[in-house]
């Protein structure tokens, strides 16, 4: 007893046949070999898995790929080739936020909803923003650089625009 | 003449650009032909006999190709014993794949399903009947030790794994002499590493060809050869292991286990690829755990506040096994090694009690032992400034080695070359504006609000030579190997036994032979982690991938340069040396004129080797090894402090302000040490305020998901600032030494020290970690 999906991922319609069980995650990963969204907890703890669904960033691994069906998804391969956190991932580069790279695509993702919503966020905001997004490596503190560094460029960018 | 515009610059990881781009490159994305799923049935108890397994129903489940017990699986590997020579009198008892008669803790693995998802193979592990006869489990390590408690597990024959003590001859003159004696007694919680990536393997046998090829996500990639060659009785060369991108290891995937050599053997017996990737529970229940401490120790002071001596007991509890094959008994040695390191303490003596239980086994994680060593001593040393009313900052002025006092040999026996306690410790009180800190502290203590500053000088072990495993016994390699090529159209090329976990390896690999070899380092590029294309090496353990690999990399490097010097000596009828390299070309040494390209020297050694003169080597490859010689150990230090606020009505301790001073030799690139610094620190403060694994009375893992077990998050952790002092080892051309452990190494003992610091005004002290807001209200006698 499987189902039929049909979602948009990364602008792609994309027609599916799953499991009732398997997850958003399951299905971008396993399907559609989007392996950029990781997989760390299967629990929602720790952020490696965060896509955007309908514009809200989700943890994939608590969304049932039932559940996505009729929805559009981004996932990192699709928000990378928008060049819509082209800064950001400039950010996180020259800052060196990043060192295994497994969640990245959670702090990416956290970083994009952040923005989106907040243009000028203090260090505090962007550490409670970052407060389901796991990080063994870097300690955190680079990564909060990065994004306080990325909203500063969009920033001073609209400012010369005006 | 060398080029160093590039060693000590922070030059941006090219390798980060793919993981910013979703195109990491793990072994959990993996997907191969034919490939089948492993799931494993585990024992629900901490210790008893199988009594009965029956599998038949699993074998007939929708989607399982196969299942695999002892009984079918553990023949065609050989049992591993996780003893090294070196500590001498250690037993642990054989390790095979799935249990044979025997379940040793709560989560070792009985049996293994293979199917066609991991789904189906899980749905199948449900289908397994296991009857076990529940035996009383070991679970506290001095209750194992006494009379009459059960065995932890068969083949051994008590449940002490090993002792040893270290002790100077004035040690009891030294207590009996001294003018204060401060001591206390230490609990060290036991936690573990929670890469974000979990183990992960899938290993592809193809019977045809007889090539076994193992996709490992691990850090000793030359290791996994080397025992699944030696395990399965294959040649080595018919062994590869490939090291893609690793989702973090912290030393805690350079451990054998069960499940990857289960996942080997499958598919050998099934000549198809068989993937395993742990979830986050079977993380929990059977990665390494680290640490779990209960030291005993005493300082002796004369009445100036000299340290005179240390008596440490220390007891570690261990799991029901010793790790494979680098022993659970290092750390715990290292911890007894290290107390006292930075001090000019001239007496100690240290035991060490090494005891099994029931429970995951316990192993190598970054810095091991370091944090236990400096929470204990540290701890002392404030102890000891409290008793005789000195600031911390003096009576560490009064005791570290100091700068010119090298080489010193401290008194557990360690040389060291040359450190810098004193500078560092200057530049940490500039830094963090200490005076100023402590005025601030009296003002708000007036207000009720209570906060602490506390300080942690280290020493880092780095470096390492064979010293540490090899002379054991254990097929651990100490030496690293590198090629450096320059490719027919003048670019380089550089495969190495160093691997990256997203510390740098490459980035700074890349700079190293750059400046050898007169190029930028994005002309450079680096290749690692797949022992089919690069030397034989140790890879990372133990802080080496910029000491050795780097140094690795030089020589190799300067190899290359000869021979492409050696070339363009016999085309341009030039003595070469008189030449030199810089600027991608080949330049008169004196003038720094142009000569010729290295894209020219390419082409013609390439195609038109016949124009070079007789007997001319056209030669672009050069190959070098290097292992450390001099020092055993290139010994780092450093000196770290926390700024902490406790909340005294709740207990939860807040994290301000984090400060490292650090000595790791000559700077590869500044950019990437810090960053391993800033991890590293953050990985000390984990288990120092969250992170613990707990146990119930029965052996049981009452914390294993991401959800009870607490890592530290963005919100809780503070800005970590860094500075520098730079003393090169002359053991080596290229003078690094290791930064990795630096910051996990004093975190947590600088943390105790500011939550006691705080403390101090109510009488107060806790000396367990974590330092959960509970114990902290206990210390305070509020519960």
């Amino acid at each position: 007893m499987k189902a039929d999906i049909t979602l948009t991922v990364n602008g792609e319609a994309v027609r599916e046949t799953v499991e009732p069980r398997t997850s958003l995650a399951d299905l971008l990963r396993d399907n559609l070999r989007l392996t950029g969204t990781h997989l760390g907890c299967e629990m929602g703890a720790c952020g490696a898995c965060l896509v955007m669904l309908d514009g809200v960033a989700v943890h994939a691994c608590l969304v049932l790929a039932v559940q996505a069906d009729g929805q559009k998804v981004e996932t990192i391969e699709g928000l990378n080739d928008s060049g819509l956190i082209k800064d950001l991932q400039e950010t996180f580069h020259d800052r060196n936020a990043l060192q295994c790279g497994f969640c990245t695509n959670g702090m990416l993702m956290s970083a994009y909803a952040l923005l989106a919503g907040n243009s000028d966020p203090s260090r505090d905001e962007i550490r409670d923003a970052l407060s389901g997004n796991y990080c063994r490596c870097t300690g955190y503190e680079a990564i909060v650089d990065a994004i306080s560094a990325a909203a500063d460029h969009r920033l001073n960018k609209a400012k010369g625009a005006q | 003449m060398t080029s160093t515009d590039h060693i000590g610059q922070s030059h941006r990881r090219e390798n980060a650009l793919r993981h910013l781009a979703g195109r990491g490159r793990f072994v959990t994305d993996l997907a191969l032909p034919r490939m089948v799923h492993a799931a494993f049935v585990r024992s629900p108890m901490a210790k008893g006999k199988i009594v009965e397994l029956d599998v038949s129903a699993a074998a007939e489940a929708p989607g399982v190709v196969r299942v695999f017990t002892a009984e079918t699986l553990n023949p065609i590997c050989a049992p591993w014993t996780g003893t090294l020579d070196h500590f001498a009198g250690m037993k642990s008892a054989p390790q095979n794949m799935l249990a044979e008669g025997q379940v040793l803790w709560a989560g070792h693995p009985v049996a293994m399903i293979l199917a066609h998802s991991r789904a189906e193979a899980e749905d199948a592990c449900e289908l397994v009947l296991l009857d076990i006869e529940d035996e009383e489990a070991v679970v506290d390590g001095d209750a194992a030790l006494v009379e009459g408690t059960p065995l932890v597990s068969e083949g051994i024959d008590s449940n002490l794994c090993f002792r040893t003590v270290l002790e100077t001859p004035g040690l009891d003159e030294a207590f009996a002499n001294a003018a204060h004696v401060v001591e206390d007694s230490f609990t060290f919680g036991r936690h573990t590493a929670v890469t974000l990536e979990p183990r992960a393997v899938v290993a592809d046998f193809d019977p045809s060809t007889g090539q076994l090829t193992v996709h490992h996500g691990t850090q000793t990639p030359y290791q996994f050869q080397d025992v699944y060659a030696h395990q399965f009785g294959l040649p080595d060369n018919k062994v590869r292991v490939i090291a893609p991108d690793v989702g973090g290891s912290f030393g805690m995937k350079l451990h054998v286990y069960n499940e990857e050599m289960a996942v080997v053997a499958a598919s050998l017996k099934l000549g198809r690829p068989v993937r395993f990737v742990a979830d986050r529970l079977e993380s929990f229940v059977s990665d390494v755990h680290a640490r779990d401490h209960r030291v005993s120790a005493r300082m002796a002071m004369d009445a100036q506040g000299t340290i005179l001596a240390m008596d440490v007991d220390d007891m570690t509890q261990i799991g029901a096994i010793s790790t494979y094959p680098r022993t659970s008994v290092a750390e715990g040695n290292q911890v007894i090694r290290l107390m006292g390191a930075p001090y000019t303490m001239p007496d100690y003596r240290g035991r060490l009690s090494v005891v099994f239980q029931n429970k995951v086994q316990t192993s190598q994680y970054r810095a091991v032992g370091h944090p236990i060593a400096c929470a204990v001593t540290e701890a002392l040393v404030d102890r000891a400034a409290e008793q005789l009313d000195l600031d911390p900052i003096e009576i560490r002025q009064r005791n570290l080695v100091a700068d010119d006092a090298y080489p010193h040999v401290s008194a557990t026996g360690y040389q060291f070359e040359k450190l810098s306690h004193h500078a560092a410790l200057a530049k940490l009180r500039e830094i963090m504006g200490y005076d100023a800190l402590r005025a601030e502290q009296a003002e708000l203590r007036k207000q009720g609000i209570y906060r602490g500053i506390g300080i942690a000088s280290f020493v880092e072990i780095t470096n390492p030579g064979a010293a540490f495993y090899g002379v054991g016994g254990a097929r651990v390699s100490a030496q690293d190997g590198a090629i450096v090529r320059l490719t027919p159209s003048g670019e380089v090329h550089c495969a190495i036994s160093v691997t990256e976990q997203g510390q740098g390896t490459e980035t700074i690999i890349a700079q190293v032979v750059a400046d050898q070899l007169g190029v930028t380092p994005d002309q450079v590029k680096v290749t690692t982690g797949d022992t089919d294309t690069t030397p034989s090496g140790g890879a990372t353990w133990a802080c080496r991938g910029a000491g050795i690999g780097g140094e690795t990399a030089l020589r190799a490097g300067r190899r290359l340069q000869a021979q492409i010097l050696a070339i363009a000596g016999a085309v341009l009828q030039a003595e070469p040396a008189t030449l030199a390299l810089a600027g991608g070309t080949v330049v008169d040494k004196a003038t720094g004129k142009e000569r010729i390209t290295l894209a020219e020297i390419g082409r013609i050694a390439t195609y038109r080797p016949d124009t070079l003169p007789e007997g001319c080597d056209n030669s672009l490859t050069a190959v070098q090894h290097f292992a450390p010689t001099g020092y055993p150990f290139d010994f780092t230090n450093g000196i770290q402090a926390s700024h902490v606020e406790v909340d005294i009505e709740t207990g939860v301790t807040r994290l301000l302000k984090h400060w490292v001073v650090e000595d790791c030799g000559r700077i590869i690139n500044p950019l990437l040490v810090d960053e391993q610094i800033r991890g590293g620190v953050v990985q000390g403060l984990g288990p120092a305020f969250f992170e613990e694994c707990m146990y119930d009375d029965m052996g049981q893992m009452t914390n294993a998901s991401l959800a009870d077990y607490l890592v530290p998050m963005a919100g809780e952790m503070p800005d970590i600032e860094i500075a520098h002092i730079e003393t090169p080892t002359l053991d080596t051309i290229l003078g690094a030494k290791g930064v990795g452990e630096a910051g996990t190494a004093a975190a947590g003992a600088a943390a105790m020290n500011a939550v006691n610091d705080a403390l101090r005004p109510m009488g107060a002290r806790i000396s367990q970690t974590p330092m959960t807001p509970l114990r902290i209200l206990t210390a305070l006698g509020h519960v």
